[in-house]
């Protein structure tokens, strides 16, 4: 394979395309809505109308508004239909030539929901076939890891994932190119790529949805890495919970390994480079990078101290680098259009954009992707269409249970890694989770340390025990039958357990309950009252 | 649960620590040619207990020590990560599973209600199997399925945007005529 070949690849591939093309989401939440079915009735309808020749049906990654589903697009027109069945495919296909307005609901491309949305990460989803490695390659993919490969040495690389400001999608945010630049510097016979698509917050699911619209951006992505810093294998952790996402990866693996874009002499250069898949198997402390390491190895996945860092100490010993999947899904588009173009993007400190899960009491549920710094209230109010009922906006909950509920007075406060961790809360993997006036607060607390006492791993006593007995007082509070020392000893035995953890799960999981006794207090002392009155 | 050295030793074993009512089993020839593919190095161990899982339904004491051997690995070990991760059960499923998704998004639209309804309908509890063996009830972490909450998986279909009442026509079905009231 080399880049003239790769070129052919992408030219077939789009003159294939040319004429109209109708886009049918099928990634896992417009399935569940049943768009499989509305695929092969507009594959009939297309047939019977004789159009097979000039209409294309193909299936396609994430559309983006999941509460629509399922969704279907039209281009040229630049159409989308919303909450499809069946049935309405024969108007949808009679509506291309003129045959009046089709039966479905059109959805508005111009509502803030689309038009606020810069486009990097997602910028292939919901518009190629995620099982087609031609499709991406028309879509100019794997061009950028030719231009590293071919035209860039590792230091260079490395140097532009710096100067893009790039930092970890996953939640802490630590510089991406520093990272790199730790593993690359680091001397030894092997050096491994890892890939955490443990996505374990409950109420995110951005991970998935890249996966599953568009995994061979991840699988480039890591090739670059895997360049840059001199690994030559790499893994991907992916939940088990997400079987559509596994059998796509898997699909592109192999589609890869047969055009020689993973393997051996990548574009004819002495890269090679392997991947294989991991399948968790139910543990959210895996998301923690030295207990996935550990999953890896086929062990229990605890975590241990850390230095030495993966970077160092990885995989079997050896030097590690561990990114998120929208961490490597970002890498291809810098290689791409260079450094300096995704520095613009974002603030002064957090670089680029975000892809967030909405859901919970909102009108639009879905996935977004918006530059950083992006107001909350413009996400959750203009692009969200508010809560469903009219009724106000009381917390939005981001970070899962590591994070924190953000009270409806700080909707005005940007979406970047320094402004949510001053409110108490992280900017996380991307969850965002809208609550209104029915939700209580303390309920809320008690639901994200149930969980985070079931995860708990054990190994260390702060947050075995801890999340125990924290999850026993809230309990107390919800039955009334706690007193206001309670709530003194809840905020001591927080604190603590935040001090004190082992790794970033105990040291996270009280933040939930810290920002709702922050911001909250009120709903935790008029349980209070119930029990003093009684 | 009791220590499993303890079981296994119980158990009558062969050469290959393997029961004499399972020796005969076909499965077993698929899962031992997936610890050859693995070339039976220890960290295949998750990947192995997955596809004895999907072949077995779930892992009977006996199959972990057979794992064991293959491996070359302690059966501590092998328990051990068999009961940490969730995904493992130790016992057997019923005929037909009901998977409420608790993720965040589903539980601030109600998931707790749907899962209590089917506790009291079915007269289940949460992570158990019926007694007659005819369906148990699971709570998942999140399924990702975010968007359509609050969604609820019934024999591996996710079904989303559920009410106490759709739920229980679900669960109706499977209790009173065994067939799948998904359709």
């Amino acid at each position: 394979m080399d880049l003239t070949e790769l070129l052919e690849i992408g030219e077939k591939e789009r003159q294939g395309q040319c004429g109209i093309r109708i886009r049918v989401c099928v990634a896992a939440g417009c399935l569940s809505a049943n768009a499989q079915a509305v695929k092969q009735s507009l594959d009939a309808a297309v047939a019977e109308a004789g159009l097979a020749e000039s209409v294309q049906v193909a299936g396609v990654g994430c559309l983006g508004l999941c509460s629509g589903g399922p969704l279907v697009a039209v281009d040229p027109e630049n159409v989308l239909y919303e909450k499809v069945t069946p049935a309405d495919a024969p108007s949808i296909v009679a509506a291309l030539k003129g045959g009046g307005p089709a039966t479905a609901k059109q959805a508005d491309f111009n509502h803030p929901f689309f038009t606020k949305q810069v486009p990097i990460v997602l910028e292939n989803s919901g518009k190629i076939d995620p099982e087609r490695i031609e499709d991406y390659i028309a879509a100019n993919g794997y061009q950028p890891l030719y231009h590293a490969l071919r035209e860039m040495k590792p230091t260079e690389v490395i140097d532009a994932i710096i100067k893009s400001g790039l930092r970890g999608r996953g939640g802490a945010g630590y510089p991406t190119g520093l990272k790199w630049a730790l593993v690359a510097k680091v001397r030894s016979e092997r050096k491994f790529i890892v890939c955490n698509a443990d996505e374990g917050d409950p109420g995110a699911f951005m991970d998935r949805s890249v996966l599953e619209s568009d995994p061979h951006r991840v699988l480039e992505g890591m090739a670059i890495a895997a360049y840059a810093v001199g690994a030559d294998q790499g893994f991907i952790y992916v939940r088990g919970e997400y079987p559509l996402a596994i059998s796509r990866l898997q699909t592109a693996i192999r589609q890869a390994r047969k055009l020689d874009l993973l393997g051996s002499q990548i574009f004819e250069s002495p890269f090679h480079f392997r991947v294989d898949l991991r399948i968790g198997a139910g543990a959210f402390v895996c998301g923690e990078e030295t207990a996935l390491m550990g999953s890896i190895e086929g062990k229990r996945g605890t975590p241990r101290p850390r230095p030495p860092y993966p970077a160092e100490h990885g995989l079997w010993g050896f030097p590690t680098l561990i990114n998120n999947v929208e961490t490597f899904a970002n890498i291809p588009a810098i290689i791409r259009n260079g450094p300096e173009w995704f520095a613009k993007i974002g603030t002064e400190k957090s670089k680029g954009t975000k892809v967030f899960a909405l859901a919970g009491k909102i009108k639009n549920t879905g996935l977004i992707e918006v530059p950083m710094g992006t107001p909350l209230r413009t996400i959750i109010e203009e692009m969200g269409g508010g809560v469903p009922d009219g009724g106000g906006v009381k917390a939005v909950q981001t970070g899962g249970p590591s994070g924190g509920c953000i009270p409806a007075e700080a909707l005005d406060t940007p979406v970047d890694y320094e402004s949510l961790a001053s409110l108490g809360s992280i900017m996380g993997s991307g969850g965002m989770i809208v609550m209104d006036q029915q939700n209580n607060m303390v309920d809320v607390a008690h639901f994200f340390m149930e969980f985070c006492m079931d995860e708990s791993c054990g190994k260390c006593v702060p947050c075995r025990a801890g999340t125990a007995q924290i999850h026993h007082l809230l309990g107390k509070v919800r039955a009334g039958h706690a007193t206001a020392k309670d709530l003194d000893t809840l905020d001591r035995l927080c604190t603590m357990v935040k001090q004190t953890s082992l790794c970033g799960l105990g040291q996270s999981a009280p933040n939930p309950v810290l920002s709702t006794l922050r911001y909250f207090r009120p709903e935790y002392e008029a349980f209070l009252a119930k029990s003093e009155t009684a | 649960m009791e220590p499993t050295t303890a079981t296994a030793a119980k158990t009558p074993v062969d050469g290959h620590g393997l029961a004499k009512g399972l020796a005969a089993d076909n499965r077993l020839k698929t899962l031992a040619a997936t610890m050859k593919r693995h070339q039976y190095q220890p960290d295949a161990l998750i990947e192995v207990l997955h596809t004895a899982q999907e072949l077995f339904g779930y892992l009977d004491l006996e199959l972990l020590v057979y794992i064991a051997h293959g491996l070359k690995l302690p059966p501590s070990r092998v328990y051990g990560v068999a009961t940490f991760y969730h995904f493992f059960s130790l016992k057997p499923k019923g005929k037909h599973t009901c998977v409420v998704c608790m993720g965040t998004a589903c539980y601030v639209k109600g998931a707790a209600t749907l899962v209590k309804t089917v506790e009291d309908y079915a007269k289940v509890r949460t992570g158990e199997t019926r007694a007659d063996g005819s369906m148990s009830l699971i709570q998942a972490r999140c399924i990702g399925a975010c968007g359509i909450a609050p969604a609820v998986v019934l024999d591996g279909t996710v079904v989303g945007n559920q009410t106490p009442a759709s739920i229980v026509g679900h669960v109706k079905g499977w209790l009173e005529n065994g067939s799948d009231g998904a359709a």
